[in-house]
């Protein structure tokens, strides 16, 4: 547990009287990709929000890499190395899709108080931005504006405006949301590539993806942790598949499959 | 974006000509009236170009820009009414006090968003409207006269009509020139970013109210500039200068020409002053014709007219 890149210690958040999220505890260790599932409303999207600072919680302490960020702002968190990606593709619409990931890679170098030079002729940026597009397979598309890109390029593209900031962990929020079964073969492809080279948590309801990428499983529902470990013991876990009831067929199936 | 032979272009570059030339076609004409006029556009456009800084490229909308105006025109009116002349003095105590100002009402109106903001920085801008007004010393509601114009040496005389016009002008390229630097800039990236998507730009490590407290006080800065050359201008100050209608004329300025682009606000100037001053030579109900065309102008011309000349561009 001292080693680990992220801890959550006995996280909560109400709103109202219903507790999003519910004595929560989680810990991430370097270099594992690291899942949160649970059905619709076990508080995922409210924990990754209180993890990037978005939302306070009302109590508990988070760390990141050693050092307690519970309070600190976003942008600040961001310094430290932590990423996100948005579950709603969230953008800067009317750039390209270059010039959002060369945004994120002058914001990771520091203050952005420089007013004389054409940020757009740095080079380092530009090659920065070119890097990160490749990546993420859309380096053809580096001149379009990101309110012309699909919604799956989109969600590539937040992967590569996330990286850019060169993160030491990677929150994503649903990046299959609303892909189809190609786009999603590709993200699945796509995160297996970048697992190797940094920290993931994934807040994801494609199950299979999950069962496929992950080193470890977290279940929440509705903001309590009922089960942590590796897939194969969450695939056995009785008290999830209680929660799943209605899912826990295709759930067990296709995780089978996948890894059969 | 692109430097080909368009009609946005067109437009632009033949407005900067003219603008270059009036004095001459003023000269050989002997019409006296179309250079005041003008000088006058020329002041207003810089006010709006500076409204379009926070406006257009930062997403503030700022109810409260006509306070500059006043501030930088009464720092030239005080201090030439207490016998201080030099306009070494006066402008640079003008653009200093108008940042101030910018860096305090910022400061205090950027914690607020949306509808919130545009309330704030008219309420800030009313108050030193009723500030100004309680000023008694220097003339209260009536306003200042201003018996001299700022003395700059031997270098240049502002009572000279043509001098003063090009001196107007080269502050409106120059103030043009920087924004545009500032807007290509990596800072204006990040307050482009902003406008776009704040949630974004934190998410990447981006301290947004900094910047956008920056930009408030750097359209401010150019705002206050204006203010200086208007009261030289009309050799008076008074605290009409900052009502808020008149922050609202600078808002419509901007949106006519079009918002977040470069010239969009020398245009939307151009065309608001001239109509407003033909409009008016046939009736005094002028406002009545003039409210609906800009009615028009932002119901179907979406980006203002600057982004009508645009779309024509793209055939």
């Amino acid at each position: 547990m001292a080693n680990a890149l992220l801890r959550v210690e006995n996280l909560v958040r109400t709103f109202g009287g219903i507790k999003a999220t519910d004595n929560l505890s989680l810990d991430v260790k370097p270099g594992e990709l690291h899942a949160i599932i649970g059905p619709n409303g076990a508080g995922k999207t409210t924990l990754i929000s209180q993890l990037t600072g978005q939302l306070m919680p009302n109590s508990g302490a988070i760390h990141f890499a050693g050092r307690d960020v519970t309070w600190l702002p976003s942008h600040q968190r961001s310094r430290l190395g932590l990423a996100r990606s948005f579950q709603i593709s969230s953008l800067l619409p009317d750039f390209t899709a270059a010039d959002n990931v060369a945004v994120a890679a002058q914001a990771h170098e520091g203050h952005s108080f420089r007013f004389w030079s054409a940020a757009r002729k740095e080079r380092h940026l530009r090659e920065a931005a070119q890097a990160g597009l490749t990546q993420v397979g859309l380096v053809k598309r580096a001149d379009v504006l990101v309110s012309e890109l699909s919604h799956g390029e989109q969600r590539e593209l937040e992967l590569a405006v996330a990286l850019a900031t060169k993160p030491q962990l990677l929150l994503l929020d649903e990046p299959m949301a609303g892909l189809g079964v190609t786009e999603s073969a590709r993200m699945v492809a796509l995160l297996k590539e970048l697992r190797k080279e940094v920290t993931i948590l994934l807040v994801e309801h494609d199950m299979e993806a999950v069962f496929a990428l992950a080193d470890r499983i977290t279940v929440l529902v509705y903001g309590r942790v009922i089960a942590s470990g590796d897939p194969e013991a969450i695939r056995n876990d009785e008290e999830v598949k209680r929660a799943y009831l209605g899912d826990q067929h295709v759930m067990v199936s296709h995780g089978g499959i996948q890894n059969g | 974006m692109n430097s080909t032979i368009n009609a946005r272009n067109v437009v632009v570059a033949l407005t900067a000509l003219g603008l270059l030339l009036l004095p001459v076609y003023s000269g050989l004409t002997g019409d006296i009236f179309i250079l005041t006029l003008f000088t006058r556009i020329i002041i207003f456009a810089l006010a709006a170009a500076s409204l379009n800084l926070i406006m257009g490229y930062g997403g503030m909308m700022s109810f409260g820009h006509a306070a500059y105006l006043g501030i930088g025109g009464y720092a030239v009116g005080i201090l030439a009414h207490e016998g201080v002349g030099s306009g070494f003095i006066q402008w640079p105590v003008a653009v200093i006090v108008s940042a101030l100002y910018a860096l305090v009402i910022g400061a205090l109106s950027l914690r607020t968003r949306g509808v919130y903001f545009i309330m704030i920085t008219l309420a800030f801008a009313q108050m030193a409207y009723y500030i100004a007004s309680g000023l008694s010393r220097y003339g209260g509601d009536d306003g200042l006269t201003i018996d001299k114009r700022s003395n700059f040496g031997g270098i240049i005389d502002l009572s000279n009509r043509v001098q003063f016009y090009y001196l107007c002008l080269a502050c409106l390229f120059g103030g043009i020139y920087l924004i545009w630097r500032i807007v290509n800039s990596r800072f204006g990236m990040v307050v482009q970013g902003l406008r776009a998507n704040e949630q974004r730009m934190q998410a990447i490590g981006i301290h947004a109210n900094y910047y956008k407290l920056i930009c408030f006080v750097i359209s401010g800065t150019i705002c206050g500039l204006a203010g200086a050359l208007l009261a030289n201008n009309t050799d008076f100050i008074s605290p009409a200068t900052m009502y808020w209608t008149r922050s609202g004329d600078l808002m419509v300025m901007v949106i006519a020409g079009g918002m977040g682009s470069l010239f969009g606000p020398v245009i939307g100037t151009i065309v608001f002053l001239v109509l407003e001053e033909l409009l008016s030579q046939f009736t005094e109900y002028w406002a009545l014709i003039m409210g609906p065309l800009l009615v028009l102008i932002v119901l179907f011309a979406r980006g203002g007219l600057m982004g009508v000349l645009g779309r024509l561009s793209r055939g």
